[in-house]
């Protein structure tokens, strides 16, 4: 199979997952089956066949349909789309067998909907990620909206429906308001909207009209959580944990800075942004979100509330390092993408088998949790390193690249902001690592003192990715030069 | 092929017409209404055939000029077919086709069946009057099938099974009389200052004579009575009664058709008669139009989210879809005027899909209210998921043909400079996504009220239609050569001051 054939092949493989899911409806664990072949039949095409390609400097690309004239249905690979892809699909493998056990153990109804919605996500990711102009990102971005809509109302109830409403509401309306403004302008000004290294707009937009245009992009991307359009997030969280997980801390959120990471490599140009200064003010609006979100956090009780706003805050890492407009500040929001997505998931991988496992969602209840399931804590405890950003985690070198990004700009408060905000993240994990290790439990409680933890695939992925995120603290190297094909 | 052509395809223009007159008759001499809607179903997928010939006769070997009678022109009446009609023309005479195959099951309810075969003559009639005004080149003619297409309808709408659908039907026949009478009066006064019928005579004397007083107030009359016909807000009054209360399958086959001839027909005047520079002064964009098109955009939304049923907001989404037309139009460049005429193509198969969806859950459900839709998503999962694919297309999602619209009334709004025009366009687009998805919601989770009977899927006579629709909604969304591509040629000649 030729690299061009694969990245035309990943965007519709999870497809393939939908109709074995749709074929097995009834039986439950072939159902599961499929999704977990198709998945690792994914990340074969991915990592297998396109990454070396990637590797050694080639830019497979595949040619799908010109809608309108100069608008065309395109994927091009390229290494920040490729480590994307390469982190969405392989955490849709460690999700499954989370959300067999978690889906199982929790009782939740509709089960083949919520898998045939996943599958179609996934698929939307790699579009976002594997997209070779704006149009086609565009195109994979709604269809990601569209189709996590039913997961995020999975339970019914009337506060999913306001959720999803809001879910909807404001990453549709988005989109529709600012991002494909952006878009028709972009393709007005050039005549294209290909990524393209270098960028695509020196010359051809200028002056404040630059900034607005940056700001439809930074603004009309939802997804990316940047306030005050970040609501959404934390009303998402009503959906089941397997969703929180992958797709509010992995393919959802990140497809969202993905977008403005690329957008202002590939569409902008960093050399454009750094010599006209267009980016200085959302390199503000990335700082004030970070702070902001992680004050927010701190006065959460409820475990995933307080991972969702720690989400929002970090998320602005990578548009503050977009921002920047510099080099190792691309370079440092690329990494991040993958860092805290491997942090992030084992949260709330954790978050929910502390669910499953004893009922229990609000951190004040979580007063000696930690002796009972000691796994779970476990993973949590290196889960938040990463966020945080210490060592032997793979979190601390995307925080490093940031702040030399932040340095080489000479925006010293910026660096500023990164430490504080690594500062309130340790104000916010850690007590809940601390309660559950050290504080006695309660005496109302009957349980006893025995180890009783989650169903075991419920337990196992945390633990996973808990350790995944001290294997890439050892191998940021590789992706560090992957990442340097991006920058010319 | 060109042998066929060499026999009748010098006819086919009038066939265009002749066919369903003759057949309207047919239909009223048999009576037995199968049989009715046989003679029907010939005639219109024959038409569509005609039209998809002469397509693409005119995208091959350019503009057909077919004399009626042999009088030469510009004393014969000519009927005349260039890239902007013969799109028109293929969109009515599909939607015909396709609606009539929902037909026979959809009226079976609403109608006696002892006046079934009047209301094939009826359709019949309106298909011909709809296809003489778009396909005629004389202006009185005009006038002439847009009367027997308003006749038609008139008797159509009032067909309707609650009394409401009278007064709708009484209400309309006022307005469209009106609109007619102006129109009359726009022709009249034209005719007396060119002293021709021919539009395209007409529009070389119009450019020799340029503007006066009496070409201007022809255009002020010609633009309120095309205005009422089309349902420009605030001339909208008619469009959401005649809508909710007539026929389930006689409001998908108007929404679809006859506002996109009068649209079609103000384009044919804006453009060809009066050409550009009489009516925009220039290329300067409208301001009377693109007013009207922007406030008909958020009142026609604004309304259609507070309504209670169904068929009622889709009528009010209507007239805001018909603002987006006339905003194009407004533009008076190139990509404005393409979105505009592709609006017509794709607005045509999405709202004509959406009305065929409410024809399926009036069939199985009674009413198209609001509470019909809980738990439709279980219920009648095919309908829903139709329903939802339109609503999609409304709100302008990649992908569907919405967004082609959409594509290029924005760009014809930044081309013009006017940023703001293209904020409100996409603004509006949220609003479409508001009235849209209340109802999705009702239908995703709403459960049905106890104690609720079974309900099957709708037949798949009503079925088939209606995916043919929404499917075309998906598929010209990423195939445009057809849609866009006509549309953009046809937007190129009329800019260029083309016939």
């Amino acid at each position: 199979m030729s690299p061009a054939t694969a990245v035309g092949l990943a965007v519709v493989w999870p497809l393939l997952a939908v109709v074995l899911i749709i074929v097995f409806r009834n039986r439950p664990n072939l159902r599961e089956t499929g999704t977990l072949l198709t998945g690792a039949s994914l990340f074969a095409i991915v990592a297998g066949v396109i990454l070396p390609s990637v590797q050694a400097g080639g830019r497979p690309r595949f040619d799908v349909w010109e809608v309108l004239p100069g608008l065309e249905l395109a994927f091009e690979v390229e290494p920040l789309g490729m480590l994307f892809g390469l982190v969405a699909s392989g955490l849709w493998i460690v999700t499954t067998f989370y959300s067999i056990g978690y889906m199982r153990g929790h009782h939740e109804k509709n089960q083949t909907r919520f898998y045939i919605c996943f599958a179609i996500a996934i698929s939307g990711a790699l579009g976002v990620a594997f997209a070779a102009n704006v149009f086609t990102l565009f195109v994979f971005y709604e269809l990601i909206t569209l189709s996590t809509y039913p997961l995020v109302t999975h339970s019914g109830t009337k506060e999913a429906r306001n959720a999803g409403r809001m879910y909807l509401g404001i990453l549709m309306g988005t989109s529709i308001a600012f991002l494909l403004f952006a878009l028709v302008w972009t393709w007005l000004a050039t005549g294209t909207t290909e990524f393209t290294p270098g960028g695509i707009l020196a010359g051809k937009v200028e002056g404040t009209p630059l900034m607005i245009l940056l700001a439809l992009y930074a603004f009309g991307t939802g997804k990316a959580a940047l306030m005050p359009f970040h609501k959404w997030l934390p009303a998402a969280m009503v959906a089941p944990t397997p969703v929180s997980a992958l797709l509010h801390a992995v393919a959802v959120v990140k497809a969202g800075v993905f977008t403005i990471l690329k957008v202002v490599v590939y569409v902008f140009g960093i050399d454009l942004l750094a010599a006209t200064d267009a980016s200085r003010w959302l390199t503000w609006v990335a700082a004030f979100t970070i702070v902001a979100a992680s004050c927010v956090a701190l006065g959460k009780d409820n475990l995933k509330a307080r991972l969702a706003y720690s989400t929002i805050s970090q998320l602005s890492y990578i548009v503050l390092g977009a921002a920047l407009a510099t080099t190792a500040g691309v370079m440092g929001g690329g990494m991040h993408i993958v860092m805290h997505a491997v942090g992030k998931i084992t949260l709330f991988f954790c978050a929910g088998a502390i669910m499953v496992g004893a009922h229990k969602t609000e951190i004040s209840e979580m007063d000696g949790l930690g002796r009972r399931m000691p796994f779970t804590f476990g993973a949590f405890l290196l889960g938040s390193l990463s966020v945080i950003g210490l060592p032997p985690m793979g979190g601390s070198w995307s925080k490093w690249f940031l702040m030399l990004g932040a340095a080489e700009a000479g925006q010293w408060v910026m660096m500023l902001v990164l430490m504080a905000s690594s500062l309130l993240s340790i104000a916010y994990l850690m007590p809940v690592v601390v309660r559950g290790f050290f504080r006695p439990v309660p005496v109302d409680d009957h349980h006893g003192n025995g180890i009783h933890e989650a169903p075991l695939l419920c337990v196992l992925p945390p633990v996973a990715t808990a350790l995944g995120g001290i294997v890439l603290f050892f191998y940021a190297e590789d992706i560090w030069l992957l990442l340097m094909g991006m920058v010319p | 092929m060109d042998a066929l052509w060499n026999l009748i395809g010098d006819d086919l223009p009038a066939l265009q017409i002749a066919m369903p007159l003759l057949t309207a008759t047919v239909c009223v001499i048999v009576r037995r209404p199968m049989l009715a809607w046989a003679v029907a179903m010939f005639n219109a997928w024959g038409a569509v055939i005609n039209a998809s010939i002469l397509l693409y006769r005119v995208w091959t070997r350019g503009t057909i000029s077919y004399v009626e009678g042999g009088w030469p022109v510009p004393w014969g009446i000519e009927l005349r077919i260039d890239l902007l009609n013969a799109l028109v023309l293929l969109v009515v005479t599909s939607i015909c086709a396709i609606v009539l195959v929902a037909v026979p099951r959809s009226i079976a309810d609403e109608i006696p069946r002892e006046k079934h075969y009047l209301f094939y003559a009826a359709y019949l009639l309106c298909m011909t009057g709809l296809a003489g005004m778009t396909i005629t080149g004389d202006a009185f003619n005009i006038f002439v099938f847009l009367e027997i297409s308003s006749l038609a309808s008139y008797a159509l709408i009032s067909q309707g099974r609650t009394s409401r659908a009278l007064t709708s039907a009484i209400q309309y026949l006022i307005m469209g009389t009106l609109g007619g009478t102006f129109i009359l009066l726009g022709i009249g006064m034209l005719y007396m200052m060119t002293g021709t019928l021919n539009l395209v005579d007409m529009a070389d004397q119009l450019a020799l004579l340029g503007l006066n007083r009496t070409v201007l107030v022809a255009m002020a009359c010609l633009g309120v009575g095309i205005g009422i016909k089309l349902a420009v807000f605030p001339l909208h009054t008619w469009l959401p009664n005649a809508y909710t209360y007539a026929p389930a399958v006689v409001t998908a086959f108007l929404a679809a058709t006859a506002t996109k001839v009068a649209y079609y027909v103000l384009v044919r005047f804006s453009y060809s008669v009066f050409r550009i520079n009489l009516t925009f002064d220039g290329t300067h964009p409208n301001a009377i139009l693109m007013v009207l098109g922007i406030a008909a955009m958020f009142a026609g939304s604004l309304v259609a989210i507070y309504q209670d049923n169904v068929k009622r907001m889709l009528a009010y989404s209507s007239v805001a879809q018909i603002g987006y037309m006339v905003l194009g139009l407004s533009l008076a460049n190139e990509a404005g005027l393409t979105g505009g005429l592709v609006h017509v193509f794709n607005h045509a198969i999405m709202k004509c899909g959406l009305f065929l969806v409410l024809a399926c859950v009036l069939l199985r459900m009674g009413s198209t209210r609001l509470s019909a839709f809980a738990g439709l998503g279980r219920r009648m999962p095919l309908t829903f998921a139709a329903f939802v694919l339109g609503g999609l297309s409304l709100i302008g999602v990649p992908m569907t043909v919405g967004f082609v619209s959409k594509w290029y009334l924005v760009l014809g709004a930044l081309e013009a400079g006017l940023w703001p025009v293209a904020v409100l366009i996409l603004a509006s687009s949220i609003l479409a996504l508001v009235y849209i998805w209340r109802v999705v919601e009702v239908g995703y989770f709403q459960a049905p009220p106890e104690g609720a009977d079974e309900v099957t899927e709708a037949p798949l006579s009503m079925l088939v239609p209606t995916w043919i629709l929404i499917g075309s909604t998906l598929v010209f969304g990423v195939y445009t050569s057809l849609s866009a591509g006509v549309a953009s040629a046809a937007a190129k000649m009329l800019i260029g001051g083309g016939s």
